[in-house]
């Protein structure tokens, strides 16, 4: 629906956030995508979380894949600039752009079939490289835009809309960003914005390798009794672990919680999340303990919601490869030439 | 047996050397390459090597070329056989009159030799064993006897091999000396013992002047350097990763912000190809100026993302260092397989630009153009090397670079223009030469940004599906390549003395062995104009050559005649025209196969006109 036109009128009573923007400021084109779509739900805790950290509207980039998750990059954030990348190219596109210009903030949002089936591998690469990045997944385990195929994330058994049963293993993206190094790592429910919303900021705060799982139920292929991703299945069997407070450059909020239940990590910019447990045995600096406690729920048929894991002395890509402070895309040839001298010697060197 | 006398030749005989790979022959190999252009005798190296590690057969060719001829030469004049697995193929391979030198330490049948070659035999395992007991030291200094036997045998001064062997292990006394003393050991023993020097012979002459040795790969990882290149995403791939590795080198040398010792340069070693060029186009769309290197099957990986380069209008340079496919193919060996599966790379209507350098000085000079390419035009330039350029040490002319040159950073809309005003359409054609405006990520607060997509756009980067739109930004697409046509290298025309009616287009490596087939052939009395082709799309005096001449030679590396195709299908050229002369067996043509097939085609014409059968 790109040729209806949204209306650019401001209610003059709309809060407005540290930089003097209003939410209407980090929206984006009308969807396209079902009425009732879960992505759609991720697309408004997006610009929730870029109002609440005040960031300037133009300075992230937004990156995607191919397919319905991908598609929203263009439902948010209209004075960033977007690219709808290759099926299951995110990943190396955005470690490209994040290369050139360190400055942006990049978010990757794919799909489970763009980053579990076809894109897997730059999935899993771009993780172990650290870049710097929020890469969320709308994952509804189901190929809408084809018409209901299964994807990679659907549950062993899950019945799909024509009534086949799976019988393929489930790919636990949140498991293997874990197990790939990953230093923020959470999932959430497009339904559940009060938990999603911190989240977003907290990944987008954070510095290295965010990965963030957000299921998404597929209102059109995949919300049918026999489904492990329908809003009715999500809400029943969501085991939260923990809920966020994100205190980004503000007074802290009054927190008032029992004795031992909050605990305040503290991220490199100096951004401070704080963790309310729900779950007391949870502990979210322990990979492997992340790792035991995420089998032993999906074995019981329960999905584990929360921040899983964060680093809170993570590094990134760019402190690996020791770049300059500079973004490359700025340097000229005054810096990048070494000039007809250095040539004079090399020259020399080769005779 | 035919008595045959001895070839007799001073600067003008090629030496193959017959070794085993991982034995450490190829860096002797080298220097006795390099010892010979010290004397001032120009020389053309090749390495012929499998696809292996450590074990299989590989050789090192060397032609010394007082007349400079840099092309292969075809045949062997001296064999070097250090190599028991190929001995029967490496005798058979010496011309009639040569000379074949092998390790005489373990007696080998009479039924070995040709009667028609002069066997020099030096007892290569007898010396070595003598004088170190160390096995790797056996290995490696065996190398350097057999070049200080070379040394006699062809009369070269022993002083200009000590001088460079000073000069590679400058600071490292102990393996210098010793280095020195294998190689008396080996010229001593030769001066003793054998007749030197033999018939082919190595004189001081004046023929190198001030020109450098270097590899294609090194060259074109120079230009990148100097073309400002700052984000290289590459994975491993025979040919071609000599050329990032070489990037990496000169990176960090060349790099490095002197007060931070930080990189202003980022690489990647990719997962695949498939993330390479993603890397590459993502840095792209963001303003850096990014590029890949790699070979035919990485090119097959990557057309997805070539034709979104294409659509979406994405700067990206592919250095394509061919080899010989289709598929897996010959990965150590040499063509120019790839001209169609990049001109046309990716499925849709699509056209790219390629540009041939013929040797490294033109690979360093596009590398570095090509990013002013590919930013000017934002698309993917491809980098058209091969193996025989990229993986050879070639004589050339020295790098050259202007000081006073700016990098042209294409057509970008600052938000300084932005806040003027200025109408900003991601896809409108504002001059007429088909290029639109771009803005980087991050520009401005609420002007100039836009969603790049694969997808159909309207001019103003907005969804659509309509006809008429999609076509009106095919049309552009069209001019843009049209406008890239007078940017890239024209294409290099040399009459012949005398006006004639034959002319040849050739281009890339084919160089040298052309250059030289043109003396054959001249010298047989075929007279030929030539045009060396330097980038697709083509330039408007390629049609007017053709036009100019009854039939053109199109001389090329591969099976199907793949340039001529494309000149055919762009110029509209009736394929009649233009005679195809192919060599695709995975060896650099020569100027002998050259002026053998163009000669016979003459002849054939001189026979029977062609006119006189049509009629």
């Amino acid at each position: 629906m790109t040729y209806i036109a949204k209306p650019k009128f401001h209610h003059p009573g709309l809060t407005k956030n540290r930089l003097g923007y209003t939410h209407r400021d980090y929206e984006g084109k009308i969807s396209t995508l079902c009425a009732g779509c879960g992505h759609d739900s991720i697309t408004a805790s997006i610009i929730e979380a870029c109002y609440e950290l005040s960031i300037e509207p133009h300075r992230v980039a937004k990156i995607s894949g191919i397919g319905c998750s991908s598609k929203t990059p263009d439902y948010f954030l209209g004075n960033s600039h977007g690219f709808n990348s290759v099926h299951g190219r995110m990943p190396s596109v955005l470690t490209g752009a994040n290369l050139a210009n360190r400055d942006l903030i990049y978010l990757g949002v794919s799909g489970d079939g763009d980053s579990a089936s076809i894109g897997f591998g730059q999935f899993a690469h771009s993780i172990r490289r650290g870049v710097n990045m929020t890469y969320i997944v709308e994952n509804n385990g189901v190929y809408g835009l084809t018409k209901g195929q299964f994807s990679a994330t659907a549950d062993r058994g899950s019945k799909s809309k024509k009534g086949v049963i799976n019988t393929d293993s489930a790919v636990d993206l949140v498991a293997i960003a874990l197990q790939l190094g990953a230093s923020f790592v959470a999932r959430s429910f497009s339904g559940d914005k009060t938990q999603l919303v911190p989240l977003i900021a907290a990944a987008i705060e954070h510095k290295g390798a965010a990965f963030l799982d957000v299921i998404s139920p597929c209102i059109a292929f995949n919300n049918h009794a026999g489904s492990t991703k329908s809003f009715d299945y999500v809400r029943e069997h969501n085991d939260a672990v923990n809920r966020l407070d994100v205190l980004t450059g503000r007074e802290p909020i009054a927190v008032d919680y029992a004795p031992g239940t909050v605990q305040v990590v503290e991220q490199h910019d100096g951004s401070k999340i704080a963790l309310r447990k729900i779950d007391a045995d949870y502990d979210a600096h322990d990979r492997v303990g992340a790792l035991a406690f995420l089998q032993k729920h999906a074995a019981k048929g329960q999905i584990v919601t929360g921040l899983l894991y964060v680093d809170p002395d993570s590094e990134d890509l760019h402190s690996h490869l020791n770049t300059v402070e500079q973004p490359l895309n700025r340097l000229e040839a005054d810096v990048l030439c070494p000039g007809s001298a250095a040539l004079d010697k090399i020259n020399a060197s080769l005779r | 047996m035919s008595v045959q006398s001895p070839i007799s030749s001073v600067n003008d005989f090629v030496v193959r050397f017959a070794n085993v790979n991982g034995s450490g022959s190829a860096s002797a190999n080298e220097l006795f390459a390099r010892a010979i252009l010290r004397h001032g005798v120009p020389v053309s190296p090749r390495n012929i090597f499998p696809s292996n590690i450590q074990g299989l057969p590989t050789w090192y060719e060397v032609r010394v070329t007082e007349d400079g001829h840099l092309g292969a030469r075809g045949g062997v004049d001296m064999m070097v056989a250090m190599n028991p697995q190929t001995w029967d193929k490496d005798v058979a391979a010496i011309e009639p009159g040569g000379y074949l030198f092998y390790d005489s330490t373990k007696p080998l049948p009479q039924t070995k030799f040709r009667a028609d070659i002069t066997v020099i035999g030096v007892p290569l395992t007898a010396i070595t064993n003598s004088t170190y007991s160390d096995p790797r030291q056996r290995q490696l200094f065996k190398n350097i006897i057999y070049l200080g036997a070379l040394c006699a045998l062809l009369d070269m001064d022993p002083k200009l091999i000590e001088q460079l062997i000073g000069e590679q292990y400058k600071g490292k006394e102990k393996l210098l000396s010793s280095n020195v003393h294998a190689l008396h050991l080996g010229r001593d023993w030769a001066l003793q013992n054998l007749k030197c020097p033999i018939g082919l012979r190595v004189k001081k002459a004046d023929k190198v002047g001030d020109r450098i040795f270097i590899e294609g790969n090194n060259a074109a990882a120079l230009g990148a350097v100097y073309g400002g290149a700052t984000v290289c995403a590459w994975y491993p791939i025979t040919p071609s990763s000599s050329l990032a590795d070489a990037f990496a080198t000169h990176c960090r040398r060349l790099r490095q912000d002197p007060e931070t010792g930080k990189a202003r340069y980022a690489i990647v070693q990719g997962e695949d190809e498939l993330a390479s060029i993603g890397i590459v186009i993502g840095a792209g769309w963001n303003g850096a100026r990014a590029f890949t290197a790699t070979s035919g099957p990485g090119i097959s990986l990557m057309t997805e993302f070539i034709g979104l380069s294409y659509f979406a209008e994405i700067p990206a340079v592919i250095m394509n260092v061919q080899r010989a496919g289709p598929s897996t193919g010959m990965p150590t060996r040499t063509q120019q397989c790839d001209i169609l599966a990049c001109a046309y790379a990716s499925h849709g209507d699509t056209k790219h630009v390629l540009l041939f350098p013929e040797d490294p000085a033109e690979a360093f000079e596009f590398a570095a153009q090509a990013f002013d390419l590919a930013e000017r035009l934002q698309t993917t330039i491809f980098l058209m090397l091969d193996l025989d350029i990229g993986m050879n040490h070639r004589l050339c002319r020295p790098l050259k670079w202007d000081d006073a040159r700016q990098y042209d950073r294409g057509k970008v809309m600052t938000a300084q223009m932005l806040d003027e005003g200025r109408d900003f359409g991601r896809y409108l054609d504002v001059d007429g030469d088909g290029i639109p405006y771009r803005t980087y990520p991050g520009t401005h607060p609420t002007k100039g940004s836009f969603f790049t997509r694969g997808t159909s756009r309207d001019r103003y980067a907005r969804y659509s599906e309509e006809g008429a739109v999609y076509a009106d930004n095919m049309q552009r697409l069209v001019r843009k390549f049209e406008t890239a046509q007078d940017m890239v290298p024209r294409p290099l025309q040399a009459n012949a003395a005398k006006p004639t009616k034959y002319g040849v287009i050739y281009f890339g490596s084919t160089a040298p062995a052309m250059d030289e087939a043109i003396q054959i052939l001249e010298a047989r009395g075929h007279t030929l104009d030539r045009m060396r082709i330097r980038a697709f799309p083509f330039h408007s005096s390629v049609a007017s050559f053709i036009a100019d001449h009854d039939f053109v030679y199109v001389v090329e590396q591969n099976r199907d005649a793949q340039l001529r195709s494309l000149i055919v299908n762009e110029n509209g050229i009736d394929p009649v025209r233009l005679v195809p002369i192919r060599h695709y067996d995975g060896t650099p043509i020569t100027a002998r196969f050259i002026a053998n097939a163009i000669g016979e085609h003459q002849d054939q014409l001189k026979l029977t006109p062609l006119r006189k059968v049509k009629s």
